[in-house]
């Protein structure tokens, strides 16, 4: 074994080991080193103690302090429930349709809204709020229930044709083709109606069949224009927009096997404050209406004024 | 060879042990002169927070405050936003070509006066006279055994010096917010815990820095004397112990009157230099780090000079340039050839040039800002009557202390602008915002413009102050339309 001597220069004593004749020192551990390094198990020592610890079967020891990391977090929510508690409880009590009366507030709404349409709505609305097909893209004006606060904020509550929620938006659409009420040459003299009146296609002979085929099938919910009806969330086939896609393929599909798009409702699942505040988000993505009472109100200024014009 | 026995010797020692400095009081014309620069620095130091200087109503009235909170940087007239930051940058650069000038024009100046180590230490050194009397009082205390008056006395002085570490560290952090109203807080224990804490870490620095480590901080911790190495050259003043006038050195002078084939310098090895020396250094041993160039020793040989009936400035302020003439027995340079050479003339135009390409820029400088950044989700939105809408989130700035109107227009695209407080249907070529005194307003733009064949337009906002001054700024953007 090894033959351990003490080093004539430094009056330390060797290992034993060597090397070529490279001897190794063994140099006691500097004293702070020590001192760090006994304060580190008393210290985990109490550590153990106080803090959950030690595997058991089925969890870790307690800790005197019964510290968990979900009660700091649920302590953590609460606090931060607590400092947002006075925007909440104006939001709770201001209706929605009052809340551009009060800048601050929308803006605190829209900014709460954003988050929590990050965690709800992106799932089909996209992180942009911009939609896909068969997914409405929310930053346009074109809307299929309406577009005020207020009526955002109904249709958020009670969904897209969900069963079993009495106001929930409902309406069906008749598959004029798997049901037979259409033969497909009919179907195709509708679809080049829906696409003359889109500015899509030019007049032609199709289209002008279609037009009486439309007026008898269709104009009931799309409107004798084709202009869409809100009420039953009949989209509006004259403008730019197509929530499935406007080419013919696409329509023909449409008017042969109907859509039925849904969406769930949200209260209940959501609290009413981040409902209101997920209505006025989408509400300010830009394609936001006034409500009808501002709407008037703005009428009746402009009629007041045309009035003061009047010599 | 060295053997390992001659490597690690038993009592190899790393570092020298601190040898104590006793500075001696002395007066003279450098003593005073460094009275007049502590009065006027401590001064400048403790007043400058108090300076009121009127903005009108939107804008603090301290004359000097960095205010951190709300990132302005206020100086008398002079107000600085975070993105104007390299202006204090351009001070920093200032203030290095000034160290450096002075340095290459009268030599360690900056360390001998005006430096905050040399002028807390001197005020540090001045309180432990008056409560351990001088030189020699002190070195008795020092090495008398602890007894109740040695307790009495460095009591007494360590509470002086922590009162003054204190006002230190209390003075500064006026700098920071506003004087009269953090004052109040702070003795009524309202203020900000930054501030206590502040003041707490101020006065430790303070305490440990000007009464316990002196001439240490300037000797090992300073990178300063080790740079002005390099900036110093035979044209530079240092305090120079005139050798070819002192040696060789005689104790006392009564020899020398004896024998008159005996040749005497003027120096009667007093040690008067050494005594009064802050940083403890021989200056008959030559030019060295340690030396801060104070001029007491100056002072003090002057002083023994008038006693002795010789010449006065044995030790005074000479460059090295000189002293070789004076060995050679030449006139010395005239100050003003010394002073007017191309390195600190050099200096001085660097300097100067800095200074009023800042004082122009700051001058010509824009109050109005503008800051378009294009929604890039979604890219666009095709509208119901087949035109597209691109949002932009849009800041301006004002810089002004007061309100303002501005409107924001677009060019490059025919289209409409409308925001958060508009509508499409009133929407018209620009949008009007009011943009609150020294703030950045943020507005959301939706424009809307026909579709057309290409994917993307350049565009231009310009905002466009609506008062007296007209100012225009402009920021360049893009409009987005789907792909063909």
């Amino acid at each position: 074994m090894a033959d351990k001597r003490v080093d004539k220069a430094t009056g330390t004593q060797t290992v034993g080991h060597e090397w070529d004749g490279i001897e190794e020192l063994d140099t006691p551990m500097p004293r702070w080193w020590l001192i760090i390094f006994y304060a580190t198990i008393v210290f985990a020592i109490g550590y153990s103690i106080m803090y959950p610890a030690w595997p058991m079967l089925n969890r870790a020891t307690a800790g005197v302090l019964g510290w968990t990391s979900h009660k700091q977090l649920r302590q953590e929510m609460a606090a931060a429930d607590k400092k947002r508690a006075p925007i909440i409880n104006a939001l709770a009590t201001t209706p929605i349709e009052n809340l551009p009366a009060n800048p601050k507030l929308l803006h605190a709404a829209e900014i709460g809204g954003r988050s929590a349409f990050k965690v709800h709505c992106v799932q089909c609305h996209g992180s942009g709020a911009a939609g896909g097909k068969g997914y409405p893209n929310l930053n346009d004006d074109d809307w299929l229930w309406g577009g005020d606060l207020a009526t955002i904020q109904q249709t958020l509550q009670h969904g897209i044709r969900q069963p079993g929620d009495d106001q929930t938006r409902m309406s069906q659409m008749p598959a004029f083709g798997r049901d037979q009420l259409l033969t497909p040459d009919e179907i195709q003299d509708v679809v080049s109606y829906v696409r003359y009146i889109s500015h899509q296609e030019p007049a032609s002979v199709s289209a002008r069949r279609g037009a009486t085929l439309f007026a008898n099938n269709c104009a009931v919910c799309h409107g004798p224009d084709g202009k869409g009806d809100r009420k039953v969330g009949a989209p509006n086939l004259t403008d730019a927009i197509w929530l499935y896609g406007g080419d013919r393929g696409t329509i023909t599909q449409t008017v042969t096997n109907a859509r039925y798009g849904i969406m769930p409702a949200w209260h209940g699942r959501l609290d009413p404050v981040t409902i209101k505040m997920l209505a006025a988000y989408v509400h300010s993505l830009g394609g936001g209406e006034a409500s009808p009472a501002q709407q008037q109100l703005a009428e009746t200024n402009v009629s007041a004024e045309k009035a003061d014009g009047q010599p | 060879m060295a053997s390992p026995d001659d490597l690690t010797g038993p009592r190899q020692r790393f570092f020298e042990a601190r040898r104590k400095v006793f500075p001696k009081k002395i007066d003279g014309t450098f003593r005073r002169l460094k009275w007049a620069v502590m009065a006027a620095t401590l001064t400048i130091y403790y007043v400058t927070p108090w300076l009121r200087w009127d903005r009108g109503p939107y804008a603090p009235d301290q004359a000097v405050l960095l205010d951190l909170a709300h990132r302005r940087f206020y100086m008398f007239s002079i107000e600085i936003w975070p993105h104007e930051f390299y202006y204090v940058a351009g001070l920093l650069i200032m203030a290095a070509i000034g160290l450096f000038l002075v340095t290459s024009a009268v030599g360690r100046a900056w360390c001998g006066y005006a430096c905050p180590q040399t002028v807390w230490t001197d005020l540090f050194v001045h309180v432990e006279r008056l409560i351990e009397g001088d030189r020699n009082a002190q070195i008795k205390l020092d090495r008398s055994a602890w007894n109740v008056e040695k307790l009495a006395k460095r009591g007494t002085k360590f509470a002086l010096w922590l009162a003054i570490a204190m006002a230190t560290g209390g003075a500064w952090i006026f700098y920071f917010a506003d004087a009269p109203t953090l004052a109040h807080q702070l003795f009524n224990g309202t203020a900000p815990f930054i501030a206590y804490g502040t003041i707490g870490v101020l006065t430790f620095t303070t305490f440990t820095l000007g009464g316990l480590m002196r001439e240490q901080v300037c000797i090992y911790m300073c990178p300063w004397p080790r740079i002005q190495s390099a900036m110093m050259d035979e044209n530079s003043l240092a305090v120079t112990y005139k050798f070819w006038r002192g040696e060789p050195r005689t104790h006392g002078t009564k020899r020398a009157h004896e024998d008159p084939a005996v040749k005497v310098g003027d120096c009667i090895d007093c040690n008067a230099c050494v005594a009064v020396c802050p940083t403890g250094i021989d200056i008959r041993e030559g030019s060295q780090i340690g030396c801060i160039t104070c001029g007491l020793c100056i002072d003090a040989c002057d002083q023994i000079m008038e006693r002795i009936g010789r010449e006065p400035r044995l030790i005074g302020y000479t460059t090295e340039a000189d002293a070789e003439r004076a060995v050679a027995g030449q006139p010395t340079l005239s100050p003003l050839k010394r002073l007017f050479r191309p390195r600190t003339i050099i200096y001085f135009l660097v300097w100067a040039g800095i200074g009023l390409g800042m004082l122009f820029a700051v001058g010509a400088r824009q109050h109005l800002g503008i800051s378009v950044v294009q929604n890039r989700n979604p890219l666009w939105v095709r509208l119901s009557d087949g035109s597209i809408r691109n949002t932009y989130m849009v800041k301006v700035r004002n810089m002004e202390a007061r309100p303002r109107q501005v409107r924001i227009a677009i060019d490059g695209v025919p289209g409409v602008m409308w925001n958060e407080n508009g509508s499409r249907e009133a929407a018209g070529r620009s949008v009007t915002i009011t943009v609150p005194a020294d703030k950045v307003a943020e507005t959301q733009l939706f424009v809307a413009a026909p579709a057309a064949d290409t994917d993307r337009d350049d565009v231009v906002f310009t905002a466009h102050a609506l008062d007296g001054q007209g100012e225009t700024a402009s920021d360049d953007s893009f409009f987005e339309r789907p792909e063909k």
